[in-house]
């Protein structure tokens, strides 16, 4: 009874998408076309900031933190210099 | 409650319905009170509790233009947007030759000639109109009634063409047809003298009115029509159309200046621009932009010469058929008598069908008939059967029997069309004997204020007045009004919806015209199926629930509202 429904909800949504992107209006085949398009940015989308988000993110904080840590280092340096 | 811009444009070239084409609307402000003009109305004097005094002002209802939430916009001109993008590219297979063109082409041997089809101009009509074109044009086979039957068809090449099955919907409800006084029947005892002058008179004429074709039973129409007015003098034509668009000619020319509404009709903007005379458009029903036209105009007088204008024509309508609104008559006969203008009135949808006893709108706002200049109205509508009039006095109407093209050259009206007319203003009127005409006009009055304050409970967003018959529910996104005529007509429901071109491109519609005819179970089942369908469809745009049931209803039972 459960997957009915979830099934008839999923379904919905999907009229819904249909309705609000204005696909309905389509014949079927544009409409693949558009959700094969659509699917392939996503997909592009989702795949790109798997990998690349993470490794990004790490480097800003890196960067970041080395300006915080290094003006007491370089000052540190000069008195030590004098 | 933040302010919210909203820009429409119109971006169609084929758009002669609006005054003015490729005009860019102006950002619409909202001020705190969600009128979409500027004017702010001041209550007027409360009616007394009889009535007895015939010209006493009224309150008038507020006219409603909510605005939609921003993300229906963007949604509205993405799916545009998409369609379009799709538009183009089958354009190109065409182009290319991996499509069969359905449309008309040239011949191979005439490519080098000058184009005889304009190929981009019917773009529009070709992408998207081409998709959804079974919600329009269907074939009906039975009275237009309160209830129908449409006859079903298919197409199998998605739209192109379209073959009957031979199958009929029956019993389909009418929410789309002009029958506000349910005068489309064909109760027999009713029609009984439309038979009897059919078979006095037959039923063609074969001369124009100034000929041969100037029959007893037209005198006695117009002598009605004037009498059921309360006017001098009037005059009936054939065609609705042909009233506004033949008849403006006649009494405006060069040199004078036309003032015209926004949104009014297109018979009314073919007869301006037939007539040869000037015309500026006001913004709709605003009265700060027709006063500041008119000061305009007084001041600085004709273009180049400066001379003062022969006439200036205020035209207006009673009813706007796409928004629902009526006309802000006392405003404007102020305006007119103090810049000595003159006023045609187009009660083609408001004739019957406002008024506490049917007289229009001069009835509905307590104004005396004789101050407006020309009256116009179509019989089309509330008194089921063709034409038009023109009344007003009697120099203006003699005039027009002779000069107005639609009196001398077309074919008069046919004799059981005009005694289905005299018949439905006796009834009306009364003088037939019964009351069965003030009922139909009470109880149109009924069905449109119950269907309008149950539709706005729901959610819904409704233009318009609260006393007109006409119900425009805004559905928006493109995707959405296909959809919404198609599953209305798989619930044996026939609505009329609207697009671009007739109104702007982000404001599709779905237009309800209330009947006498219609009961109570059927506005019901009605409501029930938009209720269910808003919900499905999602096109409850509305902000402001209101969360009380008003006090017209006879049932008991109490929704659970949001």
């Amino acid at each position: 009874m459960d997957m009915k429904n979830m099934r008839e909800y999923v379904g919905w949504l999907y009229y819904q998408y249909l309705l609000i992107t204005g696909i309905y209006v389509l014949e079927p085949w544009e409409q693949s076309i558009f959700n094969t398009l659509l699917f392939t940015m996503v997909a592009m989308v989702i795949y790109t900031s798997y990998v690349f988000v993470p490794i990004h993110v790490r480097l800003a904080l890196e960067f970041f933190s080395e300006l915080v840590r290094g003006q007491p280092e370089s000052t540190v340096a000069l008195m030590n210099s004098r | 409650m933040t302010s919210l811009k909203y820009r429409r444009v119109n971006v169609s070239d084929e758009h002669h319905l609006r005054n003015g084409a490729l005009k860019a609307h102006s950002d619409l402000k909202q001020g705190s009170n969600n009128l979409k003009n500027g004017y702010h109305v001041t209550e007027k004097v409360q009616k007394n509790g009889n009535g007895d005094s015939f010209y006493q002002p009224r309150v008038r209802g507020e006219d409603s233009f909510e605005e939609a939430p921003m993300y229906v916009a963007v949604m509205t001109y993405m799916g545009y947007g998409i369609v379009i993008l799709f538009g183009y590219f089958r354009d190109f297979l065409r182009a290319v030759g991996l499509e069969k063109c359905h449309q008309a082409q040239e011949r191979e041997e005439q490519k080098d000639f000058v184009p005889l089809y304009q190929d981009f101009e019917n773009f529009y009509k070709r992408n998207l109109y081409m998709r959804v074109r079974d919600n329009w044009n269907r074939p009906i086979c039975s009275l237009p009634g309160p209830v129908f039957d449409v006859m079903e068809r298919v197409s199998d090449d998605y739209n192109w063409t379209f073959r009957l099955t031979g199958k009929t919907i029956e019993n389909v409800i009418n929410m789309g047809s002009y029958n506000y006084l349910g005068f489309a029947e064909n109760n027999v005892d009713f029609l009984k003298t439309v038979a009897e002058e059919t078979r006095q008179y037959g039923v063609g004429v074969c001369s124009t009115r100034q000929e041969l074709g100037n029959l007893s039973i037209h005198e006695k129409l117009e002598r009605l029509v004037a009498e059921f007015l309360g006017v001098e003098s009037a005059m009936a034509f054939g065609m609705g159309f042909a009233t506004n668009s033949m008849n403006i000619p006649a009494l405006v020319g060069k040199g004078c200046l036309i003032l015209s509404d926004e949104l009014n009709h297109t018979s009314l903007i073919l007869g301006a621009r037939l007539s040869g005379a000037t015309i500026r458009v006001f913004k709709h029903n605003n009265m700060q932009s027709l006063e500041k036209l008119l000061k305009e105009a007084i001041c600085s007088g004709q273009p180049r010469t400066h001379r003062g204008w022969k006439k200036i024509l205020i035209m207006v309508e009673g009813i706007y058929s796409m928004e629902g609104s009526l006309v802000r008559l006392p405003e404007i006969l102020a305006l007119k008598k103090k810049y000595k203008a003159y006023l045609y009135l187009d009660e083609a949808h408001s004739i019957g069908a406002v008024g506490p006893t049917g007289r229009g709108v001069t009835e509905h706002f307590g104004v005396d008939p004789n101050e407006v200049d020309v009256l116009m109205g179509t019989f089309t509508k509330s008194f089921g059967a063709t034409g038009g009039y023109i009344a007003g006095k009697k120099e203006l109407v003699d005039y027009l029997r002779s000069h107005s093209h639609s009196a001398v050259y077309a074919t008069a009206m046919s004799p059981p069309v005009v005694e289905q007319i005299i018949r439905a203003i006796k009834c009306i009127m009364g003088v037939d004997g019964t009351t069965e005409g003030q009922r139909r006009v009470r109880q149109l009055s009924e069905n449109t204020r119950y269907l309008r304050s149950r539709l706005k409970e729901m959610g819904f967003i409704i233009y318009g007045n609260q006393d007109s018959p006409v119900v425009p529910l805004l559905l928006y996104l493109p995707g959405k009004v296909g959809a919404f005529s198609r599953a209305m007509l798989k619930r044996k429901i026939g609505v009329v919806v609207v697009g671009f071109p007739a109104t702007p491109i982000a404001e599709a519609r779905a237009r309800f015209c209330v009947s006498a005819a219609h009961t109570r179970e059927m506005l019901d089942k009605v409501l029930q199926s938009l209720d269910e369908l808003g919900d499905h469809i999602r096109v409850k745009f509305s902000r402001h629930r209101p969360s009380r049931r008003q006090e017209l209803h006879n049932e008991t039972d109490f929704e659970q509202d949001s």
